[in-house]
């Protein structure tokens, strides 16, 4: 179906609302890769299969990731009339379990996580209420969305779509209000006022660095030359992180979207999405999401007949990190190595192929829209005053709920990673978040009443970056933390410049120094000087920011760093050169576990006496200290 | 002509300059190594960097591809690019510390090998591209490129197999700053 005017769209809305919530029975299975590594796949076959044989009235569809990626595979229940209800850890047996109950027209009470109440597609017409009157029995008790602490403090714009629609079916996208705000901008206002009401929401660029989109839309616009591109960068890289993937997963088409409204804004008919090679399904889905698009005369020429032009290609990214970089990433296109070069003449003047070019990162694009449709105030109301809008975060590391969240700009870290992460396991503490992705920094316990914002960030030593968030207890050592990230940027640098490639080296040589009882206070430094050598020497952003969880380290945490130097200590009993092991006879028991478990056969003793280690067979692995249930195996 | 200042001394280059043009014109000093004026600058070897103030902010750039700009304040020796320098040439040096060249600078930046030093090798490849750009832009040969990435990073010949582009002119080797070419002259070659 082609889709020209207005009463196309209405119509494809009404299509797309009767798949949403058809007046039968539906069952959801989140199969974004976080989905689909916990096996659902296997889940959405026997769904399938056992409404098939079982002739069953209902449907079985596929969405992507909500948030929850450590209660997957994640199945949503949503029958007419009722809230939609979510169920957790489904596996197959479970399913199998669900679906005894499903079909029998009863609903299960085992696996449950929540259920909604309220849908609110956010760009389409306000919240709607899944029910009439009253719950009872069992749903009336249910715990609802909001009630759990890990989505109290959610706000899903970016991700308004992500678990609720099909995100290979087009029309789902246009039931929630999908494209109209495309069809608001191309009928409704000049490229400039799109300009405008961008720069005004405040929008800055999600993909790290936060710069103003409007400001970088309004010189791309300004630029001379043509052809102009429109760019999506989608070669998330960041180990831990994964907001890029998910969004592209669960809702293709607001990327789309976006920088459609975006290359009208700027005056461009032309536009790549570079995505990361290494996900597959991102890929897949963005190839499907962008040939419907075409289909439905959404994406090519003419759209909606106002002679606005523009189609998107996509490119597979060349498999380094440092191609998430603007110009690296524009060489890749152009077929060359991915290697960055000095910006002195910006990409929006001088870009691919020397054309002006904007590129924005998935997120980003995905706020377009929303901006377009509510209005920029409606925009600006949501955040802080430098950072407006929401942010989606990974939170990973030691902390209980560990996925995606999205949050308005400025709640607190104490806020991220106690009621939104569960806080730490009970046995350890908080000791710091790693923000930013590799290149970001570390953030101790001092500051975790610090707002989560662009400027605050980048005040303490760290970057939003994409989003990363690694939460670390006291079984952390931050030397250890900085020549984790090291290792990894040095691995990913290019090596075009001499700072990035034989600086970073340098540091971890150090580092390694350090670790190894080496070191000495004259090195601190020296490495402190060597990083700012590498901050301002750099070419890229990569080099510029490589030596931050080194500073942020340093800034934070050099008692720790002093402890290595002055007293060849390792505090959190990690750095293995400068620990022994050693059995306090008054605790030890003699339960022998120890003993058993020492893959060296370093621990000695008899049963109900106090074990002897020796410690000249000890490799230091630690597996006695764990597996120590009375505390007799100390570190030091 | 455009007016602006190095060290607070006022300067005037043309449209299309950069700011080593200019400091080169006036004869003000400013290290480099892998600039050269008969290939496009490349950006590697961040020696020629200053400090710009653009009235707006002060950063660090490079000064062989730094367009000049009305008004700017440039200057030439701060302790930030000091320190950057300082740092360059000490890599370097540990890299090769027999290379003449390394020699020179680490004398004019009082740079001595330090307890990282390479031992056995007198005449790394700093990966300025010297040689690549020579051979592409002054011969338009492109027999020379680099491979792999980051301290893998080499000078090689296109996908690892004697060139036949090559014409054996020996221009990458005149142009290389510290004789390694010398050593990978005979793989690059058909």
């Amino acid at each position: 179906m082609q889709i020209k005017t207005l009463e196309d769209m209405q119509t494809a809305k009404k299509l797309g609302l009767a798949q949403l919530y058809p007046d039968k029975p539906k069952i959801l299975v989140g199969m974004a890769t976080c989905g689909l590594a916990a096996g659902a796949q296997k889940v959405f076959d026997l769904f399938q299969r056992k409404a098939q044989h079982e002739h069953w009235d209902g449907v079985v569809e596929k969405t992507g990731c909500i948030g929850f990626c450590y209660k997957e595979p994640l199945v949503d229940f949503i029958l007419p009339d009722k809230p939609r209800l979510t169920y957790e850890q489904v596996t197959p047996d479970v399913a199998e379990e669900l679906w005894s109950e499903i079909s029998a027209g009863k609903i299960p009470e085992k696996h449950f996580l929540a259920r909604l109440d309220i849908d609110d597609p956010i760009l389409d017409g306000g919240p709607r209420k899944l029910y009439k009157g009253k719950l009872k029995g069992f749903l009336a008790k249910a715990p609802r969305y909001e009630d759990l602490d890990f989505f109290k403090l959610q706000r899903h714009l970016a991700m308004r779509n992500c678990g609720f629609v099909d995100p290979d079916n087009i029309l789902h996208y246009i039931a929630r209000g999908g494209y109209f705000a495309l069809y608001k901008a191309l009928t409704e206002m000049a490229p400039e006022e799109v300009i405008e009401a961008v720069t005004v929401a405040g929008l800055r660029g999600r993909g790290g660095g936060g710069f103003p989109t409007g400001v970088k839309w309004a010189s791309c616009r300004k630029a001379q030359g043509w052809p102009k591109y429109v760019l999506c960068n989608a070669d998330e890289g960041d180990p831990g992180a994964y907001m890029d993937r998910s969004l592209i997963e669960g809702d293709p088409h607001a990327i789309l979207e976006g920088m459609l409204i975006g290359a009208y804004a700027i005056g461009s008919s032309e536009g790549y999405v570079y995505v990361r090679a290494e996900y597959p399904l991102a890929v897949k889905t963005l190839q499907r999401s962008i040939l419907a698009a075409r289909e439905a005369g959404l994406l090519g020429e003419n759209i909606f007949g106002t002679g606005f032009s523009f189609d998107i290609k996509l490119n597979l990214g060349g498999g380094a990190f440092v191609c998430g970089e603007s110009t690296a990433l524009m060489a890749s296109i152009e077929g060359k190595p991915g290697e960055p070069r000095a910006k002195y003449v910006h990409t929006v003047d001088k870009g691919l192929w020397n054309r002006p070019s904007n590129l924005n990162n998935v997120e980003t694009w995905a706020n377009v829209p929303l901006i377009i449709a509510k209005g920029a105030d409606w925009y600006r109301d949501i955040g802080t005053e430098g950072s407006k809008g929401t942010k989606i975060f990974s939170l990973v590391g030691q902390v209980k709920n560990v996925g995606l969240v999205e949050v308005p700009m400025g709640i607190s870290i104490k806020d991220m990673v106690n009621l939104i992460g569960g806080g730490v396991p009970e046995t350890k503490e908080f000791k710091a978040i790693q923000i930013g992705g590799p290149s970001g920094g570390c953030i101790p316990r001092e500051l975790w009443d610090l707002p989560i914002d662009f400027d605050s960030l980048w005040d303490a030593g760290a970057i939003m970056g994409s989003g990363g968030m690694i939460v670390m207890d006291d079984s952390t050592c931050m030397v250890d933390v900085a020549k984790f990230f090291l290792d990894f940027l040095i691995d990913e640098s290019c090596g075009k410049c001499i700072p990035c490639r034989l600086g970073l080296k340098r540091m971890r040589e150090i580092l390694e120094e350090f670790s190894t009882g080496k070191g000495t206070v004259a090195d601190l430094d020296e490495l402190q000087s060597l990083a700012e050598a590498v901050k301002d020497g750099s070419l890229c952003a990569l080099g510029g920011s490589a030596p931050n969880p080194v500073l942020s380290t340093l800034r934070y945490f050099r008692e720790e760093y002093e402890a290595h130097v002055l007293r060849r200590k390792c505090p959190a009993a990690v750095c293995k050169e400068l620990i022994t092991y050693s059995i306090n006879q008054e605790l030890c028991n003699g339960c022998t576990a120890c003993v058993q478990e020492c893959p060296q056969g370093a621990i000695t003793g008899e049963k109900k006496k106090p074990h002897q280690l020796n410690a000249a067979l000890c490799i230091k692995c630690g597996a006695c200290h764990e597996v120590c249930k009375f505390k007799a195996v100390e570190v030091f | 002509m455009i007016t602006f200042t190095i060290d607070g001394k006022e300067v005037q280059g043309q449209e299309d300059w950069t700011v080593l043009d200019v400091a080169k014109w006036h004869g003000i000093d400013i290290p480099t190594l892998c600039y050269h004026p008969a290939v496009e600058p490349y950006g590697a070897c961040r020696l020629c960097v200053v400090e710009v103030d653009d009235g707006r902010r002060s950063r660090v750039v490079i000064s062989c591809m730094y367009p000049i700009r009305e008004g700017i304040k440039v200057l030439t020796d701060t302790p930030r690019i000091n320190n950057v320098r300082r740092w360059i040439v000490q890599l370097l040096l540990d890299e090769s510390p027999a290379s003449p060249k390394m020699q020179e600078l680490a004398t004019k930046f009082g740079v001595t090998p330090s307890r990282f030093k390479k031992a056995g090798v007198d005449f790394a490849c700093h990966l300025c591209g010297l040689c690549v750009r020579a051979c592409h832009e002054v011969v338009g040969a492109q027999a020379l490129t680099f491979g792999n990435r980051g301290l893998r990073k080499e000078i090689t010949s296109p996908f690892h197999t004697g060139s036949k582009e090559c014409l054996s002119c020996g221009t990458c080797l005149y142009v290389c700053p510290t004789g390694a070419m010398e050593q990978l002259f005979d793989k690059v070659g058909a």
